[in-house]
């Protein structure tokens, strides 16, 4: 049963891609969202099994790599971190499959794209129930590579493709990092298998390693490295720029990969990793501050973003800046707990912008739209309770696990908690601002767009609506319903058992009373001032950001990221690029080898031509030269 | 008065020849020509056996000469047969256009 989780999605993906000429589109459609179906519903049952009989295991499937010291199988291993990242993906991956079917309704490439689909949500399930560093870093590429296909899917978009491409670029980055962070792994301990690395972990505490120049302690260079693949997979502060570029792909991909699962996957990395985090300080203080970091940047950026889906990218960025500050003060399973409640409500949030996006024809511009709530009273509800959760408004999933990941930054202790928790109360209010700027621009005020009159735009059919129900149902309850089985306050059970480490228990105190309220009533009091400035007084919003002209420039051009990274890395490798194509490539490489041997022989060749007269008599002449030459080489001999 | 010995002979040999060589590869016009420079070749070369023949006192010189004779005169009647063979296909037997050798 277990297998089949893994093997439904990737049997669904091969009968779509391969066979999807012969049995149709609409089979195509059918076959791979009933199978991933059924491969959600089996994950819930191997939940379900986790929490009741706390139920674990580790299935090998094959032996892969058998070579000297290592051993790598192909693995499932079942524990309550893989059977929550299990759910998620599985659930979300089945929904975006029925949805896609009426999103994509008029595309001409149904069967690849839904085998692509397929392809991920495979490759996404190795990654995370791998019992080995090898088989994660399979699954890591294979996400990658499903990503790229995806974001560059409408492969006749010139922006698709670039942006697929720098999607891809960027990743390599933080691959890097994480394959070294492997090869360290492999040098110190011989092995890759979790459960023997985690063990060893505790003896090379003082060892010392000499790094480009650098003495750093063991432990703190792996961790290191390994985050620097979780940035770039997880589209951290530096690493980030790809993520918002990522969605020229269609919507059901950028709620898939780009919000609820593949972009997780950076931290769930920390969070398996936590008996290595655990020993270092360093690395932990590292990641809470990247963390907040991109919470607070991506925040500000989504503040003044014109496209629909880039400020719902941000704010996904800005989310997963949340969970690492959680994991970096120590709080992993908080972090586990905002990934799960993010995926829902991040899904709802994106398929219904799809929603909108479809409604408009294909508008993703938020000035463009407007006044249309009553024409898409489905959509705008969803939309509503996809916002509040993300926000944080209270009693919705999304307050359980922000509030509790801003509690645990404070309860940490230190400086950088406090920090920690002061820019995730700050970012939660500019979360709230941006999300309630785009619900009241898209629904609310005049209608402004030109080209398609307000009666053209049509709800959604119900193929698209239904997987948006379950996400709300999702997006509402899961906080409620799993606060005290992921959180675990007061230790009444211990759900995580060994998947997850503490080196010390997690504090159990609570943060004073006025530090508890203070975040939702901030995001309450959020809506009505987001009303006034977006609806009741546009003009106010635009007078400020006029006055601040400067620091609107600076939002709207992402911190200006793209053209640092621009002059720093793409113009001069750009240049050397045409630098070895023009003088080494063409000059050298071309000229003294094909091109300059072809050239070479052409000339020979149109030299020796000439002697090829055709007339008889000057072949005998030449022949008599050469008689004669002959016979006075051997008379002279 | 001169004596004539072997090296007139062998001058006047090696003079046909030349003429004969220098009538392979000088013409311009007629591929009879050849024809006829390839006979010169082969009469400086009989020219050059029997003075031999005489000078060594051996008849074998001679006797080769009949069967050079006979060759050459064989050669010419082939090659003429071939020659006007040719000007039946194509027309022309000026040395110059004859070039379908070229490549």
């Amino acid at each position: 049963m277990e297998i089949a989780i893994i093997a439904l999605p990737l049997i669904a993906s091969i009968i779509s891609g391969f066979f999807g000429k012969f049995i149709g589109d609409r089979n195509s459609e059918i076959v791979t969202s009933f199978l991933v179906t059924i491969s959600a519903i089996l994950s819930a049952v191997v939940l379900y099994e986790v929490i009741i009989n706390q139920y674990q295991d580790n299935i090998i499937i094959a032996k892969w790599i058998s070579s000297g010291s290592l051993d790598v199988n192909w693995s499932m291993k079942i524990d309550p971190l893989s059977a929550v990242m299990l759910v998620v993906v599985t659930s979300v991956s089945s929904l975006v499959h029925i949805y896609s079917i009426g999103y994509m309704s008029h595309d001409p490439h149904k069967p690849r794209f839904m085998a692509y689909l397929s392809l991920f949500t495979f490759a996404m399930l190795m990654l995370v129930t791998s019992d080995n560093f090898i088989q994660l870093f399979f699954g890591w590429e294979g996400v990658g590579l499903c990503s790229y296909f995806l974001i560059g899917f409408w492969f006749k978009k010139d922006t698709a493709n670039s942006a697929a491409i720098k999607a891809f670029l960027v990743n390599r980055v933080g691959d890097f990092g994480f394959a070294l962070g492997i090869f360290l792994i492999f040098y110190l301990f011989g092995t890759v298998n979790y459960s023997e690395v985690f063990e060893l972990i505790p003896t090379i505490v003082d060892k010392n390693l000499l790094f480009l120049g650098i003495n750093i302690n063991a432990i703190d260079l792996i961790c290191l490295l390994l985050f620097v693949g979780a940035m770039g997979k997880s589209a951290q502060i530096l690493l980030h720029t790809w993520l918002p570029d990522a969605m020229e792909g269609p919507t059901p991909v950028s709620a898939l990969i780009h919000a609820a699962t593949m972009v997780t996957a950076g931290v769930f990395l920390v969070v398996r990793c936590s008996p290595i985090y655990e020993y270092s300080e360093l690395a932990l203080n590292v990641i809470t501050i990247v963390g907040m970091s991109t919470a607070f940047f991506a925040a500000t950026v989504a503040l003044v973003q014109t496209d629909i889906k880039k400020i719902i990218a941000y704010s996904t960025c800005s989310q997963l800046g949340y969970m690492f500050f959680a994991a970096g003060v120590g709080a992993y399973n908080v972090a586990m707990f905002h990934l799960f409640t993010h995926a829902f409500f991040k899904a709802l949030l994106f398929l219904g912008s799809g929603s909108v996006i479809h409604a408009f024809k294909d508008e993703q511009n938020i000035n463009k739209m407007g006044g249309v709530w009553k024409k898409l009273p489905y959509t705008y509800t969803l939309m509503i309770i996809g916002t509040l959760a993300l926000t944080g408004f209270p009693f919705l999933s999304g307050f359980y696990s922000k509030d509790a990941i801003i509690e645990f930054a404070y309860l940490r202790g230190n400086t950088t908690g406090y920090y920690a928790a002061g820019i995730g109360i700050i970012t939660a209010f500019l979360t709230s601002i941006y999300s309630w700027r785009l619900i009241f621009k898209t629904f609310h005020g005049d209608y402004n767009n030109k080209d398609i009159k307000i009666e053209e735009t049509h709800e959604s059919p119900l193929v698209m609506l239904i997987p948006l129900i379950f996400l709300s149902i999702g997006a509402i309850f899961a906080g409620y319903t799993f606060k005290e089985l992921f959180l675990g306050y007061g230790g009444i059970n211990n759900f995580w058992q060994e998947s997850i480490f503490f080196l010390e228990p997690l504090s159990t105190d609570h943060p004073p009373f006025w530090f508890l309220v203070l975040t939702p009533i901030l995001v309450i009091l959020s809506i009505p001032v987001a009303y006034y400035l977006f609806v009741k007084n546009k003009n106010l919003s635009n007078q400020i950001a006029n006055v601040n002209k400067p620091l609107y420039q600076f939002l709207i051009n992402k911190w200006y990221f793209d053209e640092l990274y621009d002059v720093l890395f793409v113009i001069p490798s750009k240049k050397i690029g045409l630098f070895l194509w023009k003088f080494f490539d063409i000059k050298i490489i071309d000229g003294f080898g094909p091109d300059g041997i072809s050239s070479f022989i052409k000339k020979c060749s149109l030299k020796a031509n000439k002697f090829q007269s055709g007339f008889i008599y000057q072949y005998a002449f030449v022949m008599l030269l050469g008689f004669s030459a002959l016979l006075t080489f051997l008379i002279v001999k | 008065m001169i004596e004539i010995g072997l090296g007139h002979y062998l001058t006047l040999g090696a003079v046909i020849f030349t003429i004969g060589i220098v009538g392979i590869f000088l013409n311009r016009k007629n591929i009879i020509v050849i024809l006829m420079s390839i006979e010169l070749i082969l009469l400086a070369v009989n020219i050059n056996l029997v003075s031999f023949s005489i000078y060594l006192n051996d008849l074998s010189g001679q006797v080769f000469t009949l069967f050079i004779l006979t060759v050459a005169a064989a050669e010419a009647a082939i090659g003429l047969a071939i020659i006007v063979v040719y000007y039946r296909n194509s027309g022309t037997i000026r040395v110059e256009e004859i070039d379908n050798l070229k490549g």
